[in-house]
Formats: structure tokens, C-alpha cells, sequence
């Protein structure tokens, strides 16, 4: 794992959850065919409502129209993040076009831990509510050894909650990785 | 200290003696349940990480179901159940239930009850987060992704974080202009869609019992919609006179300490409370019927794991008796079993099926079909601005097809009234 993520940030509100993240429709396309695996990163958050999408002012797409990936690899989201379906596709989504870290106040617990298992974002708890602090496009940078958030556009540093008990998965990229280092498997 | 029923069957399944909230526990799961969604993709999972020497932990626990996108011209849908039937050719899989088969089923959280997978005291895991429907089995159940299944798949094992649990209980009886739907949609309302995460929800109650186990099922089924690890009825005759008629594995029953402890108790009295639906896009926006009556509807769905059950047609029949449909209403039997018990359950000497036919209604196979919105081609998806009642889980932002649709949520009795006036509907105006 880097010690330190920088990127630009996208900001998102309460709530969002897995048919936002990644539409129903979409979940037929094989992730094993690269080809058919980058649509996921096209539709990434796609069914965001569009005054929801970019925030504080809204109307931005994560994935522009006609791109595979994002430019953001930040996000920063509400409470409640990834709450609805099982679908392990919605992390997925996000890293396949290109978000590393999600910091949010708070999950649902199967999105949580899909991103954990699989090994596709690092899921974040902020400390305070940064969805109304950061905006859609800052430059932010994580560093993950001392757990905080820096917006790199303003300065402000804030501090994130340790990954506790799910770090040695995150650290090793994953729950088979984990599994393996341990000799479970 | 005692322990809820929800910590009695981890630490079972663990080989415990006890847990507490909050450790973190490996499991021994007794049954994995996938389907065309995301069984593709944790098989593919499973081959890449055990390699060339993948085996299945246990063959007879693992069960899968094709349901969601089955009747669709979508070929990447199509070749998801072209890849399951492979992998059940291939490793011999007896518990495979294909589609244009006699063996398909339909919605897998009602199947699961249907074949006897649902035993009490036992751990069910299952790719699709409504996984928490079989809880109302006296077991624990809960929805995990595709690399937490490959993992089991492999192993057997899934780690969980033991969850503190909530107690709803329901007293008193339950009016018949209410169901279990009413029921649940009202917790949602009072904890919102983040207010059980990573809990268990327990229901108790004189309400609560007096369900049919079909009922139970809606209960627990929307546990997810709180953000619920899992949702969990005790054992009692009901259940274990169904369990009984479906299968004959001898199972354990637990149930909570006098003195366990709970994070929160919630108690309502059954009789005082109103019919209500969610209001678009939360399953939380509750408001009651009467408050939302008269808003305009463009379809009435009845169906899912959620509300398209027996006991949710039996209602719809009650209400659309020698009635007739003012907005196209879906009639979506979760199962293949319940579709054939629309032609045996009768209501006035009437079958189901009859009375829903001439009231206008469209009789679907039986699938997930638009309560996910799925494919372009899927009967019943919400298109352009449609206004949809439905007796499904979930009405987030683009839930049952088109972006700039809405949904309400609410209970079959709910959604036949409204279907029949075009307007949201109180059902007590029709009983």
C-alpha cells in the first residue's frame, strides 16, 4: 500500500447507494474481458441525480461522456455511502475508473466490506463531515500512515479514523491476499 | 450476561462458547446461495485465486439460483446463465435450479424457503443482499459480495463482525387493512436506511407471531433497508410446521436470554398504527397513506422477494375482486410455486390468476424482473417519468428502470387500492 494518495477530490451527499453507483442494467459485463470490464468505469456513478453529482455545485458527471475513466481518484461522500444491493460491482466500479480512496462519515456494511475484501478502494471514516468542507475538483492528498486528509487547494489537514481491526486486509490488498499471508489458505 | 439468538448462532457456528458485540469471528457457513448476477463473477473469482486445484468446500451447501435478468434478450445476461449451467455441469452441482428447466424457481430468498434450504440455527450467506429474508427461520443470514463468496466457496468460512442487536416488538393484534409490509416500512421511517447498520434487528411480538412465515419473510427481507446485518424471528410452531413440510434435516433452536442485551428496544402497538408507503427515493420517507392520498400513479407493481409472495397475491385478490385496473398493474409471483398457486388459492370462488385477469392486471413469469429496473426489455421497468406503487424493497433514484422515474413503496393492499383508482389509495376505502 503507498503511504500517501493524491488526487482530486469529487464530493457527493448522504446516501448513495449501489444502483447510483453503478445501474442495475450494467452488471452483465464480464469483469475477466478488459474490454468489457472498462464499461464499469464509463458507468460509475452514473445514476447519481445530476444536482447530487460534484458537489457543492452539482451537474458534474464523474466519468465524462464517451471516457472510461474519471479524473477524479477522491471521494468524498456523506453518510450511509454504498448502502442498497450486495453488488460487489459498485467498489469495483469506482476503482475501474480510477478512485483509490473514498472518505466518507459513514457506510453500509456490505459495500464496506467488499471494498475491503476485494481490494479496490481504501473505505475512510472521516472524524467530521468533509462532504460540506471539501469541494468537487480540490487537490487533496491521504496519507495513509497517519490516517488524515490534507486539502491540498486550501491547506486544512483533518484527521481520518484509523482502518482499525480491516487494516491487515487493506494492507494486503485484499481478503485472498490476507488469507495466504496468514496460512489460512 | 445472556445473549441474543443472533450472538447464540454465531458463537455456535464459530465453535464458541459465546461472543460479544464487536469481535470479529470466523464462521462455518451451512449454506452459500448465488445467482446469475453475481455468481458469475465470484466463480471467476474463485478459479483465479485457488488456481488449476479449485475445489468446492461442499457441494451439497451450495445452492444457486438463476432469477434476476432471466427473461431478456440481453446476450450478456443470457451468457451470466449460460456460465452458471457450465460450472454446475462441469462440478456437478445438484443444487442448480436452471432456467427453461422445471427445476427454475424464480426469486432466490423465496426459493431458498420453498426447497428447505431455510434450517433453524444454521448460518446462510448469500451474494445478494436481501439474503437477510431467511432470518425469519430462527437463523442468521446475511448478503455478502463476490470475493467474500469465492472465499467461502473455497473454504467454508467467511469472517463477521458479531453485531449488537435491536428488538422491535409489535404488540397486540393486527388490523386486517395492515400487513407485515406496513410493519416494516414503519421502523424504517422511525430509523432511517443507516439505523441498523451493522446490527442484527430481532422482531417479537404478538404481531409478529401471529404472521404466516410468508409475512415473517417481508419483515426480515427489508432488514437490508435499514442497513441491517441481518433481521431474526425466533422458532416457534408456525415455523417449524413449514421447515417440517420441507425438509427433514433435524436443526437447533436458539433463542434470546431473558437477560441479553440489546443497543436499542423499539415497542409498538400493532392495532394503532396506519397503512403507510416510502415516498420517492428513500425506503425510509414514510409517510401514511392518507397523507399521500390522491397523488397520481402511472403503474402498480406486485412483486419480488419483498412482496411477491402467496400471502401479498392473496391480499392484491382480496381487494381487486370484480374491480378493474385503471393503470397498468404487474402481477410478478416471485416463484414458480407461487405462480401455480395463483390457479389453486381461490377468494370467492374465484382463483387468483382469474380475478387478476379480469380485473386487467399483466400476469409475469416469475423473476426479479423490474424490481431492479434490469435490462431495457424487462416487463414492468419504470420508464421516462412513470410513478410507480410497488410492493418491492427499494426506491432509490433510478431503482426499477428510468432516472427520472419515482416509486413508492408500500404494502399489496396498498398498491391494489391504488391500481384500481389510479391515485394513491387507502386500502381501507376497499375493505
Amino acid at each position: 500500500m503507498e503511504n500517501t494518495i493524491t488526487g482530486k477530490a469529487f464530493v457527493l451527499g448522504d446516501n448513495v447507494d449501489t444502483d447510483q453507483i453503478i445501474p442495475a442494467e450494467h452488471l452483465v459485463y464480464s469483469m475477466d474481458d478488459e474490454n468489457e470490464a472498462k464499461m464499469y468505469g464509463k458507468f460509475a456513478l452514473s445514476s447519481v441525480p445530476n444536482d447530487e453529482s460534484g458537489l457543492p455545485e452539482g451537474g458534474i458527471p464523474f466519468v465524462k461522456d464517451g471516457d472510461f475513466d474519471s479524473e477524479y481518484s477522491i471521494i468524498i461522500g456523506g453518510s450511509n455511502f454504498g448502502c442498497g444491493s450486495s453488488r460487489e460491482h459498485a467498489p469495483y466500479a469506482l476503482m475501474k475508473a480510477g478512485c483509490k480512496v473514498i472518505v466518507a462519515e459513514s457506510y453500509a456494511r456490505i459495500f464496506y466490506r467488499n471494498s475491503v475484501d476485494g481490494g479496490f478502494v481504501v473505505p475512510y471514516e472521516g472524524t467530521q463531515k468533509l462532504n460540506d468542507i471539501i469541494k468537487t475538483g480540490d487537490e487533496v492528498e491521504i496519507n495513509l500512515d497517519e490516517n488524515k486528509i490534507t486539502n491540498l487547494s486550501t491547506s486544512e489537514s483533518y484527521d481520518l479514523k484509523p482502518l482499525g481491526s480491516v487494516l491487515p486486509i487493506v494492507s494486503a490488498g485484499g481478503l485472498f491476499e490476507y488469507a495466504r499471508k496468514s496460512g489460512m489458505i | 450476561m445472556g445473549m441474543t439468538i443472533t450472538e447464540k448462532i454465531l458463537a455456535n457456528s464459530a465453535g464458541r462458547e459465546s461472543v460479544k458485540p464487536g469481535e470479529n469471528v470466523w464462521l462455518n457457513v451451512d449454506v452459500l446461495m448465488t445467482h446469475d448476477v453475481c455468481g458469475p463473477p465470484t466463480i471467476g473469482i474463485w478459479k483465479k485465486e485457488f488456481g488449476e486445484e479449485a475445489k468446492i468446500w461442499n457441494k451439497d451447501k451450495l445452492v444457486i439460483f438463476p432469477d434476476h435478468y432471466i427473461f431478456t434478450a440481453n446476450k450478456h445476461a443470457n451468457r451470466n446463465v449460460d456460465i452458471l449451467r457450465e460450472f454446475a455441469n462441469e462440478y456437478k452441482v445438484d443444487n442448480y435450479y436452471d432456467v427453461g428447466t422445471e427445476r427454475y424457481k424464480g426469486v432466490c430468498h423465496l426459493a431458498l424457503a420453498e426447497e428447505g434450504y431455510n434450517i433453524p440455527g444454521t448460518v446462510l450467506i448469500g451474494t445478494d443482499s436481501h439474503t437477510c429474508t431467511s432470518g425469519a427461520f430462527g437463523m442468521f443470514s446475511t448478503g455478502v459480495g463476490n470475493t467474500d463468496a469465492a472465499f467461502i466457496l473455497g473454504t467454508g468460512k467467511i469472517w463477521e463482525k458479531v453485531p449488537e442487536s435491536m428488538k422491535f416488538t409489535f404488540n397486540g393484534k393486527l388490523p386486517n387493512y395492515l400487513t407485515a409490509k406496513d410493519l416494516i416500512l414503519h421502523i424504517l421511517g422511525d430509523i432511517t436506511t443507516d439505523g441498523a447498520t451493522y446490527r442484527a434487528m430481532e422482531f417479537d411480538g404478538e404481531a409478529v407471531f401471529d404472521l404466516s412465515m410468508n409475512e415473517r419473510m417481508t419483515l426480515t427481507n427489508m432488514a437490508i433497508e435499514a442497513g441491517g446485518m441481518n433481521g431474526i424471528i425466533a422458532v416457534d410452531e408456525v415455523t417449524e410446521q413449514y421447515v417440517k413440510e420441507r425438509s427433514s434435516k433435524e436443526y437447533q433452536i436458539f433463542n434470546s436470554d431473558p437477560d441479553a442485551e440489546y443497543h436499542s428496544k423499539y415497542e409498538y402497538n400493532a392495532e394503532d398504527l396506519e397503512p403507510v408507503v416510502a415516498k420517492p427515493h428513500s425506503p425510509d420517507n414514510r409517510d401514511t397513506v392518507r397523507n399521500v392520498e390522491g397523488t397520481t400513479i402511472t403503474k402498480a407493481y406486485i412483486g419480488s422477494c419483498t412482496g411477491g409472495k402467496i400471502s401479498d397475491f392473496k391480499f392484491a385478490a382480496q381487494i381487486l375482486d370484480k374491480q378493474e385496473v385503471k393503470v397498468t398493474t404487474f402481477i410478478v409471483p416471485a416463484s414458480t410455486e407461487v405462480a401455480a398457486q395463483l390457479e389453486v388459492e381461490t377468494h370467492n370462488g374465484r382463483s387468483l390468476k382469474e380475478i387478476f385477469e379480469s380485473a386487467g392486471a399483466v400476469i409475469a413469469q416469475s423473476s426479479c424482473a423490474a424490481c431492479l429496473g434490469g435490462p431495457d426489455d424487462t416487463i414492468g421497468r419504470a420508464v421516462d417519468k412513470d410513478v410507480t406503487i410497488s410492493t418491492t424493497n427499494r426506491n432509490f433514484p433510478g431503482r426499477m428502470g428510468s432516472k427520472k422515474s419515482e416509486v413508492y413503496l408500500a404494502s399489496p393492499l396498498t398498491v391494489a387500492s391504488s391500481a384500481i383508482t389510479g391515485v394513491i389509495t387507502d386500502p381501507r376505502n376497499f375493505i
